[in-house]
């Protein structure tokens, strides 16, 4: 198992330089960091003075191996929207991002798991069929919208409808005021966004939960577990979930860069100062120092992600581990 | 061969096929169905795994295509939605972007059905013309994407070692960075034109298209009636195009069609966003950013109408993108 994630975790290593170094340079080539200092009319000598102070003089290699170096020692530059250091403002950002990520993941693969495991268990039943059409129409949403229209209809509009005094659910921030960790207002903060971010991925995922199960509870050792006389019960689980759950891991790994691109919208929508929101913030104000930290931070977490999957298929399935 | 009594057991809705095919009907049975390729669960075991043997494949094809009810009645809202969206100069109540700055917002009533927006402009005549774009990039995207996707998936699936390692790691790279943030830094590049959209979403489309066409490349150049082309001396050309591509056309047609859904919903992202469709042009995306402010307000009616143009345009092409898949091959349609 260990050598097994090393080989893997080596492997990555060069697909995350070589990203990093043309994501460097796309950056690079889009914004100049000197942009500012020219739409102010500063003279061409301190336009060049700021230049070679930021070492924007030299070459494109040498510049990315000094902000490579820079980059693992933590020192990620400075913005040039906010003039705070880059590494301070990503730190912040990324705490929101994971609190989103982990209840989006927890709730997209708890709801599609059971989702999919009753579809496939109850096929064509009219629990079934309906889950399929909530899926198709999941689908088919584009998420910006849903999450206005669930701003619309689960929290504005539900005041006038029952004269409440205020909304049920909360649609700016993770938490109002004061008010800090796990508690009922975090929760009503919460539930907005994370089904804007996971309605998407819920519908995928619990269809492709239902398609996996099918599969596997067409195969001939839940046959003979059923004939056996094992408890229909664990039939279903530990025969048949147990090795489901296999395919969904890998769609779940793939799917870990769609869940970051929704950050971008959901925490646009709903005010959250995340890595959504700072990408959104940084690339309207053409902040190239934060979106080459922004892009890398984010590929790693991606890759890490990836590493992640790849353990818990090992975990699931033994054979992956000998390989 | 499984008998008749255990797929219709374990399969009501292919039981109900046995009982409406047409070539069945004739009281043969279900046997002669399955012998005539209408559903190769049972019969094709020993074949070549490439679909039903049948007299025309074309005509099972149609047949199938035609049985699925949600995919027909898709097709027929798609091709409202393309008439009256191209058409919008004929059906639009009003001009594009006539405005009635008297009249302001309204909400949806008898004269204007969709509202009008607050400098006067009616809202139904305006999603038409938005629709053009949306639609337009959406079937343009899925149309290079597809034709590139394909290419670059035959030829890296066909010819392996370094061509095929290069596609594979030149898109392993993308896979690390999201499409959304990936395709925002490209347009605030390259510009935000509408051809330069349609280009920087087929430049990101094409990869996904790509991966699939190698994996069904590198299966069928195993088969036998790929080496006996290339002991008869065809060129590679010859038995990528004649061979291959024909043996393939489910999955690019299948995967075409989810194009057009998914690049209908990107670029709206991006308008959205701020970073994709940019004024005077306009799309439902553009049309829901202009929009965005007024949630909770009383021109909330603003948002509904882009967002179900949207939503309705999506379902149907995903609805024929699955009547497709069942009948190009109907082992996988169940799902």
């Amino acid at each position: 198992m260990l050598s097994f994630l090393g080989r893997r975790v080596l492997f990555t290593i060069p697909v995350v330089l070589i990203a990093s170094f043309v994501l460097f340079i796309f950056v690079r080539a889009t914004f100049d960091p000197t942009a500012q200092l020219r739409s102010s009319h500063a003279d061409s000598a301190s336009v060049a003075r700021e230049k070679e102070r930021l070492g924007l003089d030299r070459p494109v290699v040498v510049q990315y191996g000094d902000w490579l170096g820079k980059f693992v020692h933590g020192d990620w530059g400075q913005s040039e929207r906010t003039r705070e250091p880059v590494f301070g403002m990503i730190r912040r950002a990324l705490w929101y991002t994971v609190q989103l990520i982990f209840w989006g993941i927890l709730l997209s693969a708890t709801v599609s798991i059971f989702v999919g495991v009753y579809s496939a268990v109850k096929q064509y039943s009219p629990l079934d069929y309906t889950f399929t059409g909530l899926a198709f129409v999941g689908l088919a949403l584009p998420p910006f919208w849903f999450g206005l229209i669930a701003i619309e209809f689960l929290a504005v509009q539900p005041v006038n409808w029952f004269h409440l005094q205020e909304p049920i659910f909360s649609f700016v921030g993770l938490h109002s005021g004061d008010s800090t960790g796990f508690n009922l207002d975090y929760v009503r903060h919460l539930a907005l966004p994370v089904l804007t971010l996971t309605v998407q991925i819920i519908a995928s995922w619990s269809r492709f939960q239902r398609a996996a199960m099918l599969d596997v509870l067409q195969s001939d050792y839940i046959r003979t577990a059923r004939a056996k006389g094992v408890p229909r019960r664990q039939v279903i689980v530990k025969h048949g979930l147990r090795n489901a759950l296999i395919p969904l891991v890998t769609v779940m790994a793939l799917d870990i860069g769609a869940l970051f691109g929704g950050l971008i919208i959901t925490e646009t929508i709903f005010s959250i100062p995340g890595m959504g929101r700072l990408f959104y913030e940084s690339l309207l104000a053409g902040d190239a120092t934060v979106l080459v930290a922004w892009t890398v931070v984010t590929a790693l977490f991606i890759v890490a992600f990836n590493l992640l999957a790849d353990v818990l298929y090992g975990v699931l399935d033994p054979r992956v581990r000998m390989a | 061969m499984i008998p008749e009594e255990e797929i219709r057991r374990t399969d009501p809705d292919l039981s109900r096929r046995m009982d409406t095919g047409g070539i069945i009907g004739t009281g043969l049975g279900a046997q002669a169905g399955v012998e005539l390729g209408l559903e190769p669960g049972g019969g094709s075991g020993g074949g070549s795994g490439t679909g039903p043997v049948a007299r025309s494949q074309w005509q099972l094809f149609r047949r199938r295509f035609l049985r699925h009810r949600m995919a027909l009645i898709s097709l027929v809202v798609l091709a409202l939605l393309i008439v009256g969206c191209f058409g919008a100069t004929f059906f639009a109540p009003y001009s594009k972007n006539g405005q009635d700055l008297l009249l302001g917002p309204v909400s949806p009533n008898g004269t204007h059905w969709f509202g009008t927006d607050e400098l006067g402009r009616d809202q139904l005549s305006r999603l038409l013309y938005a629709g053009q774009l949306s639609i337009e990039i959406g079937i343009t995207v899925a149309l290079l994407s597809t034709i590139l996707g394909t290419a670059m998936g035959a030829i890296a699936g066909y010819f392996g070692r370094t061509t095929d390692q290069a596609l594979m790691r030149f898109t392993d790279l993308f896979l690390i960075v999201p499409d959304i943030a990936i395709l925002a830094l490209a347009l605030a590049y390259f510009g935000q034109a509408n051809i330069t959209i349609i280009l920087v979403l087929a430049g990101i489309f094409w990869m996904g298209i790509a991966r699939v066409m190698r994996g069904q490349v590198l299966s069928l150049k195993e088969k036998e009636f790929v080496e006996a082309a290339r002991a008869a001396g065809a060129s590679p050309l010859r038995i990528i195009t004649r061979h291959i591509l024909p043996n393939t056309i489910g999955t690019i047609m299948v995967d075409a069609t989810l194009a057009v859904a998914a690049a209908i919903i990107t670029e709206s992202t991006l308008s959205f966003l701020g970073f994709g469709v940019q004024p005077p042009n306009t799309s439902w995306g553009k049309m829901l950013s202009d929009a965005e402010g007024y949630v909770g307000t009383s021109k909330a009616y603003l948002l509904y109408f882009p967002g179900f143009a949207i939503l309705l345009t999506v379902l149907a092409v995903n609805f024929v993108g699955d009547g497709l898949r069942d009948a190009f091959d109907p082992q996988s349609g169940r799902g």
